[in-house]
């Protein structure tokens, strides 16, 4: 019995050793930069909330996200009503674009996709849906090839333009030749401001985080619920544990 | 007929009740047989809690089941909004939702571990081949049930996974397309397969597994259960008829399973608070995607605890064909010249040989890998006449048996982990030997398991006191 | 169930160790499933999508002529407003003797908010709102304003509402007239003015 335990220990082992090799999934894009963590930060998400109603929301939806939900990250119905609802007028509707979803499919090639759920879908090998839309949001360059004008070094030939221009200003990603398994190639070394935003770099990675935060809670909005409740639950079930111990001990005395 | 018994009418409210009742309904009489009365081993180990928490996460899902069942849309326009409507809009929604999708894989974990159990101790051995069976037919309908189930949710992996696997049953020759157009009920996965599936998935086959787990623990009460040293209980009695080393079910091993519960409801617990996704094992990442039927997501897999047979599936390729048509050689060859039957017998495994090897030949490989994948469970259900050991328990069978045993699981979990991942070289050999071990394991048993020095198995059930 | 445990005879003593920690057990776990029955027995509130749907209605009253009745749709429900004539008001007081509850006193808190317990039944007397519901079985009763005699109507109608179902009649104030089916007023539902043009149906100032 011990023996098929050790046994069964070591081919865990093994199978977690494969794991780690296998993790290299083949990305079309660049790696992903961990996203901070704002999903506390109330002021954080108050800003990612109002960067994504000003710029997201025109062709994306976020159909099953309401507008009253926000009072859950420290809004008023009257804060909301009167700074974030632009395509209703009733505070409990969901937040739908303004968009045509047919004249978009003409305009971009593909209706935008509904981003209420988008941080938990992009998840991958690369890391959380976060880390992906921070990495996103942040690697547009400028490109004469693409119908758009912009490129995506997360998201190669994405055909979303790049709707923050103003904020982040143009850049251009530079290479650097590496050797690599005994032929070389070009790695990303980093940006090239070739003209500026109204945000500096900081400002626009700070307000990026911002929304990706919101992004981030926008897709789980009883996460933070959850966990404290959580807490909570699992002490109450370390207590019950320790009294059916107890009580499984108080009658197997009996058994010789 | 049992006798009609009269009570003194000065005898206190409760007994007169009871004996109301047991006059018209054998209440007392099941309590005593299949609690307080029904004898079981004392040395139960760990490895014994799986059935009882088996059944806890059955009553798990069917009540948090029937919570999403109030508000889930069975629509294909309508059922990815009706979910995250009971995510955001239905006060505690996200609970239940999360209950649900953890308890359909703590359902397969405990499942496979129950079952580990079996292999470890000879359960499945006379008298007990029916428990082992009815067993495996819950294994199947469990299967369904959780394969229908994932179709509900309609992201992306629903939709594809569930495209796939009805075109697997294309692939049987001959009735294959029209069999999946039935299951489909449409050309392709739709509203109609939705609004089937979700009946199957809420009533039809719920009532199937609960039929087979009450004859599953009939039949075990029948005969009284094994345990870690495959020794009869039954076969020392003391002077009442009570075996010497059975304890009464009620209260050892309820309050024994109360404590099980506890850990199991912490874990449990742990992972629907802090990790429903569980690294996107059991939520997956593209399942939060609105299906599509016009673009195929990158990389589909089914769900963790199918990738064990899905490595299989993928395993038989048209080269693999080769090496299974020599094993079916192999196979008749050693059963003409080895087992002792009549030789009309023989003229039939190899006329049978002859025909199966022309099928393996003439048809498609993607049908045999359906065939393989389909008989890796099939063939469980012949383990109690393939099990030809001198010892029922791991404990009284030779050390490398164990070793053999260990090998098995690893090459389970790397099939597992095989098939989660996308399709490789290294990958399709490596789950080719994975398969052929794995049928080889009980193909070969009736004679490896013969083998060896066994030890001495007690007369009496090995215990320490605690 | 004393004898439970193995080979304890009928007149032992209890086993208080093992007693006490039933009794814990039953007490944490008692616990334990009443908190979690908790949230699945508020799946059953409505949940937001209810609530938005149940959201307060805002109505524009100020092109309605003196006699005209507006209908609109809340929580699922008709509630009528009616701009009343003068004569209508008038005539208000001296219907109180064939009225069945003339000063709104039966079930205040579900019919008739405080600032509806006046003889108009209204906050601005001109402005008659109720839920178009009779409150016999649920149908919605149909206008009857113009006073005088009319088949299914009594001679000296004075102008109300007539409910077709099972002749129950309504003043023009929603009361409901002595022995008919229906035993109460009509339903004054929350209500207040945003402006002297804008009446919001489904909140009131105290909300």
């Amino acid at each position: 019995m011990m023996k098929t335990l050790k046994q069964l220990a070591l081919g865990f082992a093994v199978v977690l050793a494969l794991a780690g090799t296998g993790a290299h999934a083949a990305t079309t894009g660049i790696a992903w930069d961990k996203a901070p963590n704002k999903t506390n930060d109330l002021g954080a998400l108050q800003n990612g909330a109002k960067l994504f109603v000003n710029y997201c929301l025109n062709c994306h939806s976020a159909a099953f996200m309401r507008y009253n939900r926000l009072r859950d990250i420290g809004l008023t119905e009257q804060q909301i009503k009167d700074n974030l609802l632009f395509a209703t007028d009733k505070v409990g509707e969901t937040m739908k674009a303004s968009i045509d979803p047919k004249q978009a499919k003409d305009w971009f090639g593909a209706n935008p996709p509904d981003l209420t759920v988008i941080a938990r879908s992009r998840a991958g090998a690369g890391g959380s849906g976060a880390d992906y839309l921070y990495t996103y949001l942040r690697t547009y360059y400028r490109d004469g090839t693409t119908a758009t004008g912009w490129n995506n070094l997360a998201f190669p030939t994405v055909a979303m333009p790049h709707v923050l221009w103003e904020l982040s200003g143009e850049r251009k990603p530079l290479y650097e030749e590496k050797e690599e398994h005994g032929h070389k190639v070009a790695v990303f070394k980093g940006w090239q401001q070739v003209t500026p935003g109204t945000m500096t770099n900081l400002q626009y990675d700070q307000a990026m985080g911002d929304l990706v935060g919101y992004l981030q809670w926008m897709a789980e909005p009883a996460q933070n619920t959850r966990v404290r409740v959580g807490a909570w639950v699992l002490l109450f079930l370390l207590g019950l544990t320790f009294v059916a111990w107890r009580l499984n001990a108080a009658f197997w005395k009996d058994i010789k | 007929m049992a006798e009609f018994k009269e009570i003194s009418p000065d005898a206190p409210a409760a007994a007169r009740l009871m004996n109301w009742v047991d006059n018209r309904f054998p209440a007392s009489k099941l309590y005593k047989e299949h609690m307080s009365e029904y004898y079981a081993p004392k040395n139960f180990n760990f490895w014994y809690v799986f059935g009882s928490l088996a059944l806890l996460v059955l009553v798990i899902q069917i009540v948090t089941g029937i919570f999403l069942t109030m508000h889930y849309k069975p629509d294909a326009a309508l059922a990815f909004g009706s979910v995250e409507y009971i995510m955001r809009d239905v006060p505690w929604g996200w609970l239940i939702r999360y209950m649900h999708s953890t308890g359909a894989s703590a359902f397969f974990i405990v499942v496979y571990l129950h079952m580990f159990r079996g292999l470890l101790y000879g359960s499945y051995r006379k008298p007990r081949e029916l428990i082992w069976i009815f067993g495996c037919a819950i294994f199947l309908a469990l299967m369904a049930e959780a394969f229908m189930g994932y179709l509900l949710p309609w992201g992306q992996m629903s939709y594809w996974g569930a495209q796939v696997i009805v075109n697997l049953f294309a692939a049987i020759p001959f009735i294959g397309p029209d069999l999946a157009l039935l299951i489909r009920g449409d050309y392709v996965v739709g509203d109609a397969t939705l609004n089937r599936f979700f009946a199957f998935h809420v009533i039809a086959v719920p009532l199937v597994l609960l039929g087979l787990v009450v004859a599953h623990l009939i039949a075990l009460h029948e005969v009284g259960s094994n345990n870690p040293d495959g020794v009869e209980i039954k076969a020392k009695k003391d002077a009442a008829g009570k075996p010497l080393d059975g304890i009464p079910f009620h209260p050892y091993y309820t309050v024994h399973d109360i404590f099980a519960v506890s850990v199991f409801l912490m874990i449990f617990s742990a992972i629907i608070f802090f990790a429903p996704e569980a690294g996107g094992y059991f939520l997956e990442y593209n399942n939060f995607i609105p299906a599509d039927p016009l673009k195929t997501p990158l990389h589909i897999a089914p769900v963790w605890y199918f990738t064990p047979y899905y490595s299989m599936l993928r395993a038989i390729t048209s080269e693999m064909m080769y090496a299974l048509i020599a094993c079916v050689l192999a196979g008749a060859v050693l059963g003409v010249l080895k087992a002792k039957i009549a030789a009309l017998f023989k003229l039939v495994i190899v006329g049978a040989a002859v025909v199966l090897i022309g099928a393996m030949l003439m048809i498609d490989a993607k049908f045999w890998g359906v065939v393989v994948m389909g008989g890796a469970v099939i063939i469980l259900f012949f383990l109690p006449w393939l099990d030809n050991s001198a010892a029922k328990s791991i404990r009284y069978r030779p050390t490398w048996h164990s070793w053999l045993y260990g090998i098995f699981v690893v090459n389970f979990l790397v099939l597992g982990y095989l098939g989660i991942n996308p399709p490789s070289l290294i990958n399709e050999r490596v789950s080719q030997v994975g398969t052929l071990f794995y049928f080889g394991f009980f193909l070969l048993m009736p004679w490896w398991s013969r083998l060896g020095t066994f030890r001495p198995v007690p007369d009496r059930v090995t215990f320490a006191a605690h | 169930m004393t004898q439970a445990s193995l080979n304890v005879p009928p007149g032992a003593p209890i086993d208080k160790d093992k007693r006490n920690w039933i009794v814990t057990t039953c007490a944490v776990g008692g616990a334990g499933v009443a908190a979690v029955a908790v949230p699945f027995v508020s799946t059953f509130q409505p949940s937001e999508r209810a609530k938005a749907a149940g959201a307060s209605v805002e109505v524009d009253i100020s092109t309605m002529k003196p006699g005209e009745k507006l209908t609109v749709e809340w929580r699922g429900k008709p509630v009528w407003i009616v701009r009343r004539t003068p004569e209508q008001l008038a005539g208000l007081a001296k219907l109180d003797s064939q009225l069945a509850d003339p000063k709104s006193q039966r079930k205040p808190g579900e019919l008739t908010p405080e600032y509806a317990r006046n003889e108009n039944r209204s906050i601005k007397p001109e402005y008659f709102v109720a839920v178009g519901i009779c409150t016999h079985l649920g149908c919605s009763p149909s206008d009857k304003f113009t006073p005088g005699a009319q088949p299914s109507l009594p001679d000296d109608w004075a102008g109300g509402f007539l409910c077709a179902c099972h002749g129950s009649t309504f003043d023009i104030a929603g009361r409901v007239y002595k022995n008919k089916p229906a035993p109460d007023n009509l339903e004054v539902p929350p209500h207040m003015y945003l402006s002297d043009a804008k009446l919001l149906i489904g909140e009131d100032k105290k909300a």
